[in-house]
């Protein structure tokens, strides 16, 4: 990775996930420090989205372990496919630190987009409303969709949403963004609004782990890039190393299905 | 209009605006109380534990599965056939006198049946919530009662609204059995006036048009609160789609 120097954010060791008798992730891990910016690609099914939400404990993983800027998750052996968190509020509190943006955006759809906005800082971390809508004002502003606070979200094109659900990741000010497929539900003329907004927040120097079929983004924004294949880490490194000569066969044959 | 005398109606209109009163009471009294209990017990009633649940599906499925005639009669007659309870009324124990009020029973069996239909729309809308709403609330942090107090309840309490404007209305018209337990509500007014007169026209058609008119009010307040509340789910109304 490029920013040796810097300050660990993340830390994913030996991660497994099972259902039943298909196991998902047979053992993946993964660093980010500090202003990373790193890619998960692979087929569907490949385990990479699951890998994502095991992250912030959408799933409970089977086994591994997480360690959040120093601090790892408490965990119990739970059922026999799952793992359980030993503490629930250092689980909340390690989520407020991630804030996750999803393929479908998964907006509040009873609240405008400044409730959208304001609701988790004012709930969850317990900001005052002023200091709330600060962040809100900043935040859509920085995303382009300021103009649009009152709105509510089904009112909106996918493009808009997502860029709302960016800027509602965002104000949670965490330490590093996980983005789950942000523009595979969205019209082929919207994904561009949104791969813009998350590459001038990358520019910025935010951590960010991003699932993902954009090869443009992974190639041009991502310094790290993690191929996923059948659960496991088949190929990662430098995105210009890795995605112009790939040493593995299966990134081979998916880039050459992908680029087609 | 020799079938109709209106001066039985203005003659009468005193006994009538009294068995409106009572109706209304009735009516309003019993869907508050109703609500007030249906919210707590539609989070139990979608709980992943039985042991929460089933009561509260045993409940929904006598008072849903029952006539509320029955209920009431079962309230009012049936409560006081009970050798504890009448040892309590020799006590004087207040509450318990309060079961040989015909108002207080009505005022129960009312309300307890139709917290069993709110209750069951509360929870259909909370189980509807789209997942990825309460996902979104989870991984910004949210325990589990700071997503239904901010997330889940008000956003199903909002797409219950439709569903419970025709609870309203039933129950508003329902209410007319509180008449079988003595009660001068609207239709006993209507009934007592009838027999006093034998002007079954003028009598129960004026007592028609009262309920039609608290009906149409209802609606309207209805409509207003949809707009109001589910503004999110209506299609946008103004004439261009937004574009930035």
């Amino acid at each position: 990775m490029t920013h040796k120097a810097s300050k660990e954010l993340l830390r994913v060791e030996d991660l497994h996930k099972q259902y039943g008798d298909n196991e998902v992730l047979k053992g993946v891990s993964l660093t980010a420090n500090s202003g990373d910016v790193i890619s998960i690609i692979g087929s569907s099914g490949s385990g990479k989205s699951t890998w994502l939400r095991c992250i912030n404990f959408l799933e409970q993983p089977t086994s591994g372990r997480i360690i959040v800027a120093g601090e790892e998750v408490k965990l119990l052996p739970g059922s026999k496919d799952a793992l359980k968190v030993a503490d629930p509020k250092q689980l909340q509190k390690i989520r407020t630190r991630l804030s996750m943006v999803f393929q479908h955006f998964n907006l509040w759809g009873h609240m405008t987009v400044l409730q959208n906005i304001i609701e988790a800082p004012i709930h969850v971390l317990g900001l005052s409303k002023k200091e709330a809508m600060e962040r809100a004002e900043r935040y859509l502003e920085r995303v382009g969709v300021w103009k649009f606070r009152d709105t509510y979200p089904a009112h909106m094109s996918g493009g808009q949403q997502q860029r709302v659900a960016i800027a509602r990741a965002l104000a949670m000010e965490p330490e590093a963004l996980l983005f789950d497929e942000p523009t595979s539900a969205l019209d082929p003329e919207l994904v561009g609004e949104v791969l813009k907004v998350m590459r001038s927040i990358a520019e910025e120097g935010r951590t960010m782990l991003v699932v993902t079929h954009e090869m443009g983004f992974a190639r041009e924004v991502a310094n790290h890039v993690v191929f996923v294949h059948q659960g496991r880490v088949e190929e990662e490194g430098d995105p210009r190393e890795v995605l112009t000569r790939p040493n593995s066969e299966r990134l081979q044959q998916f880039l050459s299905g992908n680029l087609k | 209009m020799e079938w109709f005398d209106l001066t039985v109606v203005t003659g009468s209109l005193p006994e009538f605006w009294r068995g409106l009163w009572m109706t209304l009471q009735l009516t309003a009294i019993a869907l508050v109380v109703g609500f007030a209990f249906a919210v707590p017990l539609s989070i139990a009633r979608v709980s992943k534990n039985p042991w929460v649940s089933a009561p509260v599906r045993a409940y929904t499925y006598f008072f849903r599965g029952t006539p509320m005639l029955v209920q009431l009669l079962l309230v009012y007659y049936g409560v006081g056939q009970s050798e504890w309870i009448q040892g309590m009324w020799e006590t004087g124990n207040p509450f318990w006198l309060l079961f040989r009020d015909a108002y207080f029973c009505a005022l129960v069996a009312f309300s307890l049946n139709t917290c069993a239909y709110q209750l069951e729309m509360f929870a259909g809308a909370i189980r509807n919530t789209p997942h990825g709403e309460v996902e979104a609330a989870t991984a910004m942090g949210m325990t589990r009662a700071t997503a239904l107090r901010r997330i889940i309840l008000p956003s199903a309490l909002r797409r219950a609204l439709p569903p419970l404007s025709n609870e309203v209305i039933l129950m508003l018209q329902g209410s007319a059995i509180a008449s079988a337990v003595t009660l001068v509500d609207l239709t006993g007014a209507a009934r007592n006036v009838y027999s006093r007169h034998y002007a079954p026209f003028e009598a129960f058609i004026f007592a028609g048009l009262l309920y039609l008119a608290v009906t149409f009010i209802l609606v309207g307040l209805f409509r207003v609160a949809e707009n109001r509340w589910l503004a999110h789910l209506q299609p946008r109304r103004s004439a261009s789609a937004q574009k930035d």
